[in-house]
């Protein structure tokens, strides 16, 4: 009884020092997530502080931002937003994001988190946003039954990959499950060019949108490549969502799929045990690259004070390794800090988790940008209209689609 | 008894309101949009002028183009082919025959769904591996095919039939209404003279539907440049961006793609293209009621 005394009292003294209030933009809903959001609030409603969820439905966060602008541009921010990627640095440079320096300067974020991703979390050099989690990209998913009937091995090389799939073809199983979405057309794209091309050549041409690597002849073969795969799909895919593609994975009517490990939850959701019932595999020829899209929550300046407390509070908190566990446990994806124990992860996380800090060290960490996470948005769209129109078109050359690519990344 | 300064200010006071909050919500607007489309806004709007530097962006965007040429496809398609059958429906009602106001219902009724619904729908009835070719080949025709729906050079046909088959009972019940308008004893007339009836259609009846076609023109078209949900429920604009639309166009820049100055450009040009309809319409309807 008394240490809950205590801890009661405590709380009500620390509620009286600094109770605040944080308002929470996020599209957090599906149950995994809910479940994580509300741990979040409960570590901060210990510390006493009031927690108002901002939960504006739609996955892709669309209208979300919408609401987010107008609240900004009326001088009403909440405390802390989902932005990801370059938008971070677009937000920052309206002038409307708060530094955290204070609590990432504590916790020695700049020790804790690879140097790619502290980068994108500041702006001029002080942090304005916290990261939440890692989700890898260039996965490969297979089923393994599928593989086993065929006598399969999970390809390499994208040599590898074509050869399997003929064989997958000759069974009449589709090769290659895919979701004729613009970003998806993407995803694949950009799991292609790091296959052929390599870490550094993705780096110059899909993130520094370097003209001379856009028009090279390593660019003409990824086209050719990614080209080569459409045959490998099923006629069906145009519009598909995702998680339908992953699916005919789980199903068995179609043996592989490229797509960033959100995956890995439809296959768990049905009951699926990685290693066993499917195999996760980095995309063909990039295994030593780690292409990432990592959801992060921007921090907007507050006019109170409690509230600012509060904020830096909630920043803490979403850093810590507890909340980095459970959250990223029930995302399916990892940890955004590096050296956290991974225990109590599935292998799919820990071989993710490996390949995240040693390819950090390596230098082929790399921003994934078909998920906002390398250029601009306005690049970005222009890019994922090209690949998307030469991925349906059968009369562009990769020679064409190559003028278009470029002519794309000059886009502002 | 009224004096004769109420009989003054009263209307105008009581107009007042409306009238300032149209002129604010509808007229402010369209003139901010008008604004941002010669500013450099991204993100958020802003006010740095770059003159018409957004415009010539907009115009040197081969996806803006893919925009008017499917506007131009699916306006003169949707707009044309939903009159054309419209009208053919309701002369066919028109004939006096039995259970009217039931067929009557029966086409009105897509109406009466939202195109939300309509694109969704045909979604499913026009994929390949649910609708319409699913079923064929089920039924023993297994070299039937029917793959519009995902194939980028005729995907836009896809919106077209969906559009028509969702305006075509609107249009009937208008033309429906116009026909009964129509005096008898012309007709009457007119048989009397010997006239075939395809020929008293053609002639006399079709020829005084005249603004009924005029105000069917107006409401078809301008759902036709509007048009957005049902592109984005059937093909969310795809493949690729195959089936966009301005609207959709406009949509994407200004809301998902951060460049709010390149979409508030395409809204104006959307909105020079509805005022190029509705202008000399209006036009000739105020020197109608004159004379």
């Amino acid at each position: 009884m008394a240490p809950l005394l205590t801890a009661l009292s405590l709380s009500l003294a620390a509620q009286l020092a600094t109770a605040g209030e944080v308002e929470v933009l996020h599209w957090w809903t599906s149950g995994g997530e809910a479940k994580a959001a509300q741990a979040l609030k409960a570590s901060l409603q210990a510390k006493g502080h009031s927690w108002k969820d901002f939960a504006v439905a739609g996955g892709g966060g669309d209208s979300a931002m919408t609401v987010l602008k107008s609240r900004v541009v009326s001088g009403n921010a909440p405390a802390a937003a989902q932005i990801k990627g370059p938008s971070i640095q677009d937000w920052a440079r309206e002038g409307v994001l708060a530094s955290i320096d204070e609590v990432a300067r504590a916790d020695k974020w700049d020790e804790l988190l690879p140097k790619v991703v502290s980068e994108q979390m500041k702006y001029r050099g002080s942090y304005v946003a916290v990261p939440v989690n890692v989700h890898r990209v260039n996965w490969l998913w297979i089923n393994a039954d599928v593989f086993k009937r065929a006598g399969l091995k999970p390809p390499l090389s994208w040599d590898d990959f074509f050869s399997a799939a003929d064989a997958l073809k000759k069974l009449g199983i589709t090769p290659l499950a895919h979701g004729g979405q613009n970003w998806q057309d993407l995803t694949l794209f950009e799991a292609v060019v790091l296959g052929v091309g390599g870490a550094d050549f993705y780096a110059k041409a899909l993130v520094q949108l370097d003209q001379s690597s856009l028009t090279s002849d390593t660019m003409e073969r990824a086209l050719a490549t990614f080209k080569r795969l459409k045959p490998y799909t099923d006629k069906n895919a145009p519009g598909r969502d995702w998680n339908l593609a992953t699916a005919m994975v789980i199903k068995g009517e179609a043996a592989m799929q490229i797509m960033g490990d959100w995956a890995k939850g439809e296959f768990v959701a049905a009951g699926k045990q990685p290693g066993k019932d499917f195999l996760c595999v980095a995309a063909p020829g990039s295994a030593k690259s780690f292409s990432y899209n990592i959801d992060s929550f921007a921090m907007f300046k507050l006019k109170n004070e409690a509230n600012s407390r509060a904020q830096k509070d909630l920043a803490a908190a979403i850093m810590a390794p507890e909340f980095q566990e459970l959250f990223n446990l029930n995302k399916g994806s990892i940890p955004a800090r590096l050296g956290m124990k991974m225990d109590r992860f599935d292998d799919c996380a820990k071989t993710s988790a490996q390949d995240f800090a040693s390819s950090a060290k390596a230098g082929s960490l790399l921003p994934s940008i078909a998920h906002g996470m390398a250029v601009p948005s306005a690049a970005e769209g222009a890019i994922k209209d090209a690949i998307s129109q030469y991925w349906n078109s059968d009369r562009l050359s990769a020679r064409d689609a190559m003028k278009k690519l470029a002519a794309a990344a000059r886009s502002k | 008894m009224p004096s004769r300064a109420r009989t003054l200010w009263l209307p105008k006071l009581v107009i007042a309101p409306s009238f300032v909050l149209s002129l604010l919500f509808i007229y402010g607007l369209m003139a901010w949009n008008g604004v941002l489309s010669l500013s450099a806004s991204r993100m958020l709007p802003n006010y740095e002028f770059v003159g018409l530097a957004q415009y010539e962006a907009l115009f040197e965007s081969e996806r803006w183009w893919v925009a008017l040429r499917n506007l131009g496809i699916f306006g003169g398609l949707f707009v044309g082919g939903g009159m054309a059958l419209g009208l053919l429906l309701a002369i066919l009602l028109d004939q006096k025959i039995r259970l009217e106001g039931l067929l009557r219902t029966i086409y009105l009724y897509p109406m009466a769904l939202s195109f939300i619904v309509t694109g969704t729908a045909w979604k499913w009835i026009l994929n390949p591996g649910l609708g319409l070719e699913h079923l064929v080949q089920e039924w023993g025709f297994a070299d039937f095919s029917f793959g519009w729906l995902v194939d980028p050079d005729m995907a836009i046909y896809c919106v077209v039939i969906a559009g028509i088959w969702q305006s075509a009972g609107f249009v009937m019940a208008l033309f429906l209404a116009g026909l009964r308008g129509i005096d008898d004893s012309i007709i009457k007339a007119a048989q009397v003279d010997g006239a075939s009836l395809p020929r008293i259609y053609w002639r006399i009846i079709i020829p005084s539907l005249r603004p009924v076609f005029f105000s069917t023109l107006m409401v078809v078209s301008h759902l036709a440049i509007k048009s957005f949900d049902l592109v984005m429920a059937l093909t969310a604009g795809g493949p690729g961006y195959a089936t966009d639309l301005p609207a959709t166009f406009m949509y994407t820049m200004a809301f998902s793609r951060g460049q709010i100055g390149l979409g508030a450009a395409s809204a104006t040009i959307m909105l020079a293209t509805v005022a190029a309809i509705v202008v000399p319409y209006l036009y000739s309807e105020l020197r109608g009621t004159r004379r």
